[in-house]
C-alpha cells in the first residue's frame, strides 16, 4: 500500500520538477512582455534531443549538456529578436500564433536533421535503484530533484538579491516605471527568453534518461508546464514550482490509480477545475483593471 | 444596412456558382469543397474571436463531438444520419454552455488555457474509447441520405457546401449588424464601457461561444460524412491553432477575411507537398512571417491600404 503510494509519488515528484522548470520559463518570459510562450515545449524537447546529439558525437558528457543548455538559449534569444520585439503590444492571439510557429519551425528542423527516432541518455550516476521503504528510487530521480532544487534557490538569490534581477522583477511590475527609472528593458526582455530556454532545455536533459525523447515529446510537456504555470497564478515564481510540483504529482497518482489511459488528461481536468473556483489560479492575488 | 455590404456577398455566390465548371479535376473540386467546410467553421469561430474578442484554442473538440456522433451514433446505434448530426451539435451547445459561465470570468491567457484543456480532454477521450471510436486509428461513417437521395458525389457535395456557405456568409453580416453583433463589438472594445451601457457581458459570452461550438459541431458532422472517416486527428490541438491562424491570416472581425484565410490555409499543405519533409518548418515560418509583418490579417491590412472598408 504505501510502497505502492511511495513509487506513484517518487515518479511524480520527478516528471513535476520538469513541469517546475517549464513553468518557471513561462513566467519569466510572462513577467517580463505578457507572451505565453507555445514553443517553451520545444526547449525541453531541444535540450533533451541536442544533449544525445553531442553526446553521441563523442563530447565529453558535462561539455555534451553545456551545449545542449547553451544551443536552446541562443534559439530562445533569436526567437525574442526576431519574432517577438517587432510586434510589441500586439493581440494574444496574434503572439500566441507567432510562437507556436517557432515551435513548428524547431520541431521540424530537429526532425528533418535529427531523425524522429526515439533516444536515450545514459544516466549520470549509475542505474542501481535505492530502496525506501519497499519503493524504489532511481538516482536518476535524485539528480532531477537536486538540480531543480539548486536552480530554484539562484533563481530566487537572483531575483531578490541582485540587481539585474530586481530590474527584471520591476519591469513586470510596470514597464513605463521601469523604464522611467532607467531600466533597460529590452535586455530584460532578452534575458527572460535566454532564460527560460535554458531552463526548459535543463529540464529536457535531466529527464531523458528516465523518459526518453524524440522529435515530438515537446507539445505535451510544454503545455503541461503551462497548466503548472498557470495552477500557480501566471507570473509567480513560487506557484511555478509549486504548481509543477502538484500536476506532476496528481498525474502520477491518477494513472496509478486511476487510468492510466487517461494519465495526460489528468492536468487539464485539474485545471478547469482550478479555473472553475480560483479565476487566476491558486497563487494569483486578486487583480484590478483599469478603466 | 448599406448596400455594399452585399456586394461582398454575391460575389462570393458568384464565384461559387462559376467554379464548379472551370476546376481542372477532381483533386481542385475536393480542394474547394473543403474550402468551404473550413469557411463555414471559420466564420463562426471569427464571431468569438474577432468580433467579441474571446480566445477559443480548443475548437477542434466541438469539431470532432460533431464527427464522432455523425460516425458512432448510426454506426453503433443504427441512427439516422441527421439525426445523429442533430444530436451532436446539441451535445455540443450542452458542454459549451456548461463550461461557458465558469470560463467567460476568465481572461485572455486563463481564457486560453481554460479552451485549450477542454479540447485536449475531449481529443484525450476520443482516442480512449476505442470501443465506440475505432481508437488513435478512427473510424469510418456511413454515408449521409438526404430525403431518400444519398449524397455520393464531389459534385452533389460541392452544391452542398456551397449553399451552406453562401448562407453562413448572409447570416454573419447580418449578425453582426444586429443588435447582437453590436453587443459582441461593444464588449470587444470595453466589457466595462459595454456593461454601463447595459450589456449583460457573460450572457453575450456564453451565446456566441455556444453558437460557434455548435457551428463547427455541425460542420464537423459534415466533413465526417463527406470524407467518410474519422479520426482522433480531426479534433487535435493542431487543427485548433490551425482554425484560429486562419481566423487571423484572414483578418479579425472580417467576415471575408474569413473565407480568404480558410482558403489560404486549406491550400497551403497543398502546395507544402513539394517540399518533402520540410513541410513543418515551412508551414511554421509562414505563420510568424505573416503574424510579423500583417498582425492585423491580409484582408482588413488591404483594405486599410486602399482606402475602403468591408
Amino acid at each position: 500500500m504505501l510502497a505502492q503510494f511511495l513509487q506513484f509519488l517518487f515518479s511524480g515528484i520527478t516528471v513535476g520538477a520538469t513541469y517546475a522548470l517549464a513553468a518557471l520559463g513561462f513566467t519569466l518570459i510572462y513577467n517580463a512582455s505578457n507572451v505565453i510562450n507555445f514553443a517553451q515545449g520545444e526547449f525541453i524537447m531541444l535540450g533533451g534531443m541536442l544533449a544525445v546529439f553531442f553526446a553521441q558525437a563523442g563530447l565529453p558528457l558535462p561539455v555534451a549538456l553545456l551545449l545542449a543548455i547553451l544551443v536552446p538559449a541562443v534559439v530562445g534569444v533569436l526567437i525574442e529578436k526576431f519574432a517577438i520585439e517587432p510586434v510589441k503590444g500586439a493581440e494574444t492571439v496574434t503572439l500566441i500564433i507567432i510562437t507556436i510557429g517557432a515551435s513548428l519551425v524547431i520541431r521540424g528542423l530537429v526532425a528533418v536533421t535529427l531523425g524522429k527516432g526515439t533516444h536515450s541518455l545514459p544516466a549520470f550516476s549509475g542505474e542501481t535503484p535505492i530502496d525506501i521503504l519497499g519503493a524504489t528510487l532511481i538516482p536518476q530521480s535524485l539528480w532531477v530533484l537536486g538540480v531543480t532544487a539548486v536552480v530554484v534557490v539562484a533563481l530566487w538569490y537572483y531575483f531578490n538579491r541582485t540587481l539585474q534581477g530586481k530590474a527584471m522583477l520591476a519591469t513586470s511590475y510596470n514597464r513605463l516605471a521601469a523604464e522611467l527609472v532607467g531600466i533597460n528593458t529590452s535586455w530584460v526582455l532578452f534575458m527572460s527568453f535566454a532564460m527560460s530556454a535554458a531552463l526548459g532545455a535543463l529540464g529536457g536533459i535531466l529527464i531523458t534518461p528516465i523518459t526518453l525523447t524524440s522529435y515530438d515529446v515537446g507539445i505535451m510537456l510544454g503545455l503541461k508546464g503551462f497548466v503548472a504555470a498557470v495552477l500557480g497564478g501566471l507570473g509567480n515564481g513560487l506557484g511555478a514550482v509549486v504548481g509543477g510540483l502538484l500536476v506532476g504529482i496528481l498525474e502520477a497518482m491518477g494513472a496509478g490509480y486511476i487510468s492510466s489511459a487517461y494519465k495526460d488528461a489528468i492536468p487539464f481536468v485539474l485545471i478547469l477545475f482550478i479555473l472553475f473556483f480560483m479565476p487566476r489560479g491558486l497563487f494569483g492575488g486578486k487583480s484590478t483593471d483599469r478603466v | 444596412m448599406k448596400k455594399s455590404v452585399y456586394n461582398g456577398l454575391f460575389l462570393v455566390i458568384a464565384i461559387l456558382l462559376v467554379l464548379p465548371f472551370i476546376v481542372p479535376n477532381s483533386f481542385y473540386l475536393d480542394l474547394a469543397i473543403r474550402m468551404a467546410i473550413n469557411a463555414v467553421i471559420v466564420l463562426g469561430l471569427n464571431l468569438l474571436i474577432g468580433f467579441a474578442g474571446q480566445i477559443s484554442l480548443g475548437h477542434a473538440g466541438f469539431l470532432g463531438i460533431g464527427a464522432y456522433a455523425s460516425a458512432v451514433l448510426p454506426t453503433h446505434f443504427g441512427w439516422h444520419p441527421l439525426l445523429a448530426m442533430g444530436a451532436g451539435a446539441a451535445a455540443t451547445g450542452i458542454l459549451a454552455a456548461l463550461v461557458a459561465r465558469p470560463i467567460f470570468k476568465l481572461k485572455g491567457n486563463y481564457l486560453a488555457m481554460a479552451t485549450l484543456g477542454l479540447g485536449i480532454i475531449i481529443n484525450i477521450a476520443l482516442r480512449n474509447e476505442a470501443q465506440w471510436t475505432g481508437g488513435p486509428d478512427g473510424m469510418p461513417v456511413p454515408a449521409m441520405g438526404l430525403f431518400g437521395f444519398e449524397l455520393s458525389n464531389d459534385k452533389q457535395w460541392y452544391w452542398v457546401v456551397a449553399i451552406l456557405l453562401s448562407v453562413s456568409v448572409w447570416a454573419s453580416l447580418n449578425l453582426i449588424d444586429s443588435p447582437f453583433g453590436r453587443a459582441l463589438r461593444a464588449l470587444h472594445g470595453s466589457e466595462v464601457a459595454s456593461q454601463v451601457v447595459g450589456v449583460d457581458v457573460v450572457r453575450y459570452k456564453v451565446a456566441i461561444f455556444v453558437l460557434s461550438a455548435v457551428f463547427a459541431s455541425l460542420m464537423g458532422s459534415v466533413t465526417a460524412h463527406y470524407v467518410g472517416f474519422v479520426s482522433p486527428n480531426f479534433a487535435d490541438f493542431f487543427h485548433s491553432i490551425e482554425l484560429v491562424t486562419m481566423v487571423v491570416i484572414g483578418g479579425m472581425a472580417s467576415v471575408y477575411g474569413s473565407l480568404v484565410g480558410a482558403v489560404l490555409l486549406t491550400a497551403l499543405p497543398q502546395a507544402l507537398a513539394t517540399f518533402e519533409g520540410w513541410e513543418t518548418v515551412v508551414f511554421g515560418a509562414i505563420l510568424m512571417l505573416s503574424m510579423i509583418f500583417l498582425p492585423r490579417g491580409l484582408v482588413p491590412t488591404l483594405a486599410a491600404k486602399f482606402g475602403k472598408g468591408e
